[in-house]
């Protein structure tokens, strides 16, 4: 094969270095001692400290963390039966359903949010946590679908088969058998549809209600008012614990090889 | 013959393929019909109602709302909206184009690399628009170095500019336009280009002629991927472009909150799906030119 | 009651498409069954109505089970053992693991089990100390396919189904496992249906062949009566190689019909029920029952073809000698090869030869 010419090279590093850089200063200057001046003045960790300090992060925190946790649980359980309906062949309405699959992939992020603070003003549903939730099941739906139709789609059927001639019901082959063989799928799915909505400011500022908000919508809040150091430590934090995640989900899902060699 | 109850049922579903279909699917496309279309239903409905006096929604119809578009200002915020969204698209695919194509051959390196790209996809969007803004704005690292240096004697004016919007698109969208083309890339068979070179082609031929249009579906869909939410985008030109820099995200946005003007949001949001749609019938278009040449 | 498998006039239609045609046949208790047919003939759809992964049509007849209908029948619920050719080993189970998990579902006591998994891994020959820990993919292509064979076993079923379980494993190794499996079949008593596209595995391990072609049995039998009396030219095409002539039968000829072929030779057929005077007849000989003669030198009492030899060619146990005859029709001749080197054939291409056979030797066919 032919070697990659240098300006290639060069042009690629300089592609790598704009993706990664801003986020390496960010997280350098979280440990600056100097609240205005980008100049460095030393290692501190009180950026950190003054999280703590803060209610409102806090509380947005554990806002995120329910919200993510929650919409992850129910967007993970109903699109892996999704998935499930539609990798076992034809039904009525299969090509509907696709179709349906496609909206939310292709609408764009505040056009879902404004459509369902519409509907919840319509039904007269009081805005908080619970129709950010519903909000976020409704967008992470699609993304664990797909993820778990392709591993359904790697998986050999006559594991399943296997099992039921082996004296396995449906429901005993399903949790012996087919999920072991998806959690790795399942895995990257509840992965994606966690860090989506963990992440989520657009959507969540139009369903949020007062009181309510969840971590993007503080930082933004932040963001908007003035900058400090502490924006820095919170997005560190946020960073690593992405990273961590990533990282962990990634070794489960790998030590789990699907059939055969 | 004796079946227990659940095995009556498991047979009742074995043999109705449908309704066992319907049992597992059901309560996802309840969910989707209930918070994803009828909102879209409602929002449509809204878009063409009168505004009521006090802000609110009035029973009637109209088409006034979408009529507004005809108007020089929305039209050049449509008209600003989709020139960002190619801008953007086009400075992605020149980027992203050689560092797809540099992973795809760049053997036990491969998946570091393109950890790398993923990576800042996982990252909070916020936190990387924050990024950003740490960078550009007028107490900013660049400007700070710049000063330091002695380059400039005062800040250059860079956080909320156009430039700044389009920077922060780009640098928001890369890993998306990546990702596709290089696995279209990483599935073509290289021995390709070894034939190419056999049969006497340089290498600007090889790529032009191989390579290049091997890898038009992940270009197609690595377009797609970036255009599209570049156009619906209000976070990044918000926080980026300050107020001078309204796209119809924002436009869209301001109608819902400040301005509450909801019929005429919701109508703003269905040309800004229109457009959407229009980007993925392009998109669709080419790949499916695409099959049938295969 | 000495019928484990009864298919009953079955048929099965999925969308359009009717993959299995109103098919009926038994298997015997204890018996090596084949179901042999090329890809989309109907065999897998077969053995998956058999293993209860398809339902036959509503009016699509009966499939019984040990005399009892089964129908509506869930797998789980039919007591069978089932090997398949992807061998379905569950890749996040050890050895041991997928050999118990048959034992476990049926509620074997936990005291038995491990007992049992070791005795059926040692029925296969593979030692329970060794592969029992491992987990499949860490086996080879035939350790997992014995493990598969292991995991249906230790059920003791009375019928054992195999869809086609050695497709995946090289030539040695496949002859070997036939071999091994035939000797199970008879040691355990366990009746077995196995489905192949290989006519020669099948020939070599069944007692009875089931030969299927476009969703129907096109022939049922023992390997001998396949194979030296195929009933149709697919059965005759598909199970070995085959000569076709064509002709018209003239007139009985002592206990036979004297025939004349499409080229204008005579040659002599003996009495069939397919065969009246004036009907045309299609006739299979197999290349090994021809046999080549100088002009004039033919045996009495055997047909005759003249004809001019157009190919020798090589085989190493045997050789091949194309013949052809009028009208524009190529007949191979199947001779045991005694030696090239030391006593090469007496025909070149060229030649004018006789090719002789004797008329017990041409096989009736009906059509397709």
């Amino acid at each position: 094969m032919n070697r990659l010419p240098s300006w290639l090279i060069v042009w690629c590093a300089g592609v790598y270095a704009f993706l990664h850089i801003p986020i390496l200063v960010l997280v350098l200057f979280s440990f600056n001692d100097s609240k205005f001046s980008v100049a460095w003045e030393g290692f501190t960790l009180k950026w950190y400290a003054r999280l703590w300090e803060r209610q409102d992060i806090v509380d947005g925190l554990v806002a995120s963390l329910w919200v993510a946790t929650t919409s992850t649980l129910i967007a993970t359980v109903l699109g892996t039966l999704l998935a499930l309906a539609l990798a076992r062949g034809a039904f009525p309405g299969r090509r509907w359903l696709e179709m349906l699959l496609y909206v939310p992939v292709v609408t764009p992020e505040i056009v879902v949010g404004i459509s369902l603070l519409v509907l919840f003003v319509a039904m007269g549903l009081p805005l908080g946590l619970t129709t950010v939730v519903i909000a976020h099941v409704a967008f992470n739906l699609t993304y664990v679908v797909v993820v778990v139709l392709a591993r359904l789609a790697g998986m050999d059927r006559s594991l399943e088969e296997a099992a039921m001639v082996l004296g396995a019901d449906e429901v005993t082959t399903f949790w012996r058998i087919t999920v072991p063989q998806l959690f790795p799928g399942i895995l990257s799915g509840a992965m994606l549809a966690f860090t989506m909505s963990f992440d989520d400011y657009v959507i969540t500022s139009f369903v949020t209600g007062p009181g309510s908000g969840t971590l993007p919508v503080v930082v933004y809040t932040m963001v908007r008012k003035n900058i400090e150091p502490s924006i820095n430590a919170i997005s560190t934090l946020v960073l690593v614990g992405t990273v961590i995640l990533v990282t962990l989900a990634d070794r489960w899902g790998r030590n789990r090889p699907l059939a055969g060699p | 013959m004796n079946r227990s109850p659940r095995r009556a049922v498991l047979a009742w579903f074995a043999a109705r393929p449908g309704w066992r279909a319907f049992g597992l699917a059901g309560p996802a496309v309840v969910w989707l019909l209930a918070f994803f279309l009828i909102p879209l239903g409602l929002m449509l409905g809204t878009s063409v109602m009168p505004r009521g006096v006090y802000g609110g929604v009035e029973w009637g119809f109209t088409f006034e709302h979408y009529g507004r578009f005809a108007d020089r200002m929305y039209l050049s915020i449509l008209w600003r909206t989709a020139q960002d969204a190619g801008i953007t698209t086009l400075i992605c695919l020149l980027m992203g184009y050689p560092v797809a194509y540099v992973i795809a051959r760049s053997g036990p390196w491969k998946n570091f690399l393109l950890f790398l790209v993923v990576l800042p996809f996982w990252t909070s969007f916020l936190v990387r628009t924050f990024a950003m803004i740490f960078l550009l704005r007028d107490t900013g690292l660049i400007n700070a170095m710049l000063l330091r240096f002695g380059l400039i004697a005062e800040p250059i004016q860079m956080l909320y500019t156009p430039w700044a919007v389009l920077v922060g698109l780009v640098y928001g969208f890369l890993p998306f336009m990546v990702l596709p083309i290089y696995a279209s890339l990483e599935k073509m068979d290289w021995t390709l280009l070894e034939a190419a070179e056999v049969l006497g082609a340089r290498p600007a031929a090889r790529f032009l002629r191989i390579t290049l249009p091997l890898s038009l579906p992940g270009v197609a869909a690595g377009c797609c991927l970036v255009f599209i939410p570049s156009l619906g985008s209000f976070l990044t030109s918000d926080l980026l472009g300050g107020a001078k820099q309204i796209l119809i995200g924002n436009l869209v946005q301001n109608q819902f909150t400040s301005a509450r003007n909801w019929p005429f949001g919701s109508a703003a949001s269905f040309v800004l799906m229109a457009v959407v749609l229009v980007g993925v019938m392009v998109w669709q278009r080419i790949r499916d030119a695409d099959e049938r040449a295969i | 009651m000495d019928d484990v498998v009864e298919f009953v006039r079955v048929s099965k239609t999925f969308a359009a498409y009717r993959a299995v045609d109103n098919i009926s046949f038994e298997v015997r208790r204890g018996e090596f069954f084949s179901i042999l047919g090329p890809s989309g003939c109907g065999k897998t759809t077969t053995l998956r109505l058999l293993a209860g992964f398809e339902q036959p049509d509503a009016d699509g007849g009966e499939v019984r089970l040990l005399g009892e209908r089964v129908n509506e029948r869930r797998p789980y619920e039919r007591q069978i053992a089932m090997v398949f050719q992807s061998y379905a080993l569950f890749p996040h189970l050890s050895v041991e693991r997928n050999v118990a998990f048959g034992l476990e579902m049926r509620a074997v006591s936990a005291s038995d089990v491990p007992k049992r998994v070791a005795a059926a891994l040692e029925l296969v020959r593979l030692d329970p100390g060794v592969f029992g820990r491992r987990m499949p993919a860490q086996l080879s292509g035939g350790q997992r396919q014995r493990v598969a064979l292991a995991r249906a076993l230790v059920l003791e079923p009375a019928l054992l189904l195999l869809d086609e379980p050695l497709g995946a494993i090289d030539l040695k190794l496949r002859k070997e496992m036939q071999f091994e499996l035939k000797q199970l079949n008879r040691q355990l008593g366990t009746t077995f249906v196995y489905v192949t596209h290989d006519q020669e595995e099948a020939l070599t391990m069944s007692d009875r062949i089931a030969v299927m072609s476009n969703s129907r049995i096109a022939q049922l039998g023992s390997p001998a009566e396949i194979y030296e009396n195929p009933r149709t030219p697919f059965v005759a095409r598909f199970i070995g190689e085959s000569n076709f002539l064509e002709g018209t039968a003239v007139e009985p000829d002592g206990e036979g019909w004297l025939v004349v072929d499409d080229g204008g030779h005579r040659w002599h057929l003996p009495a069939g029920p397919g065969v009246a005077g004036g009907r045309r007849v299609s006739v299979a000989v197999r290349p090994e029952w021809l046999d080549l003669f100088r002009p004039g030198e033919t045996p009495a009492g055997e047909n005759v073809l003249p004809g001019i030899v157009r190919d020798v060619v090589y085989l190493g146990e045997t050789l091949h000698v194309v013949v052809r005859v009028a009208p524009e029709r190529d007949l191979t001749v199947a001779l045991r090869n005694e030696g090239q080197l030391a006593r090469p054939l007496p025909w070149a291409r060229g030649d004018a030869v006789h090719l002789g056979w004797l008329p017990g030797d041409s096989q009736v066919l009906e059509a397709d």
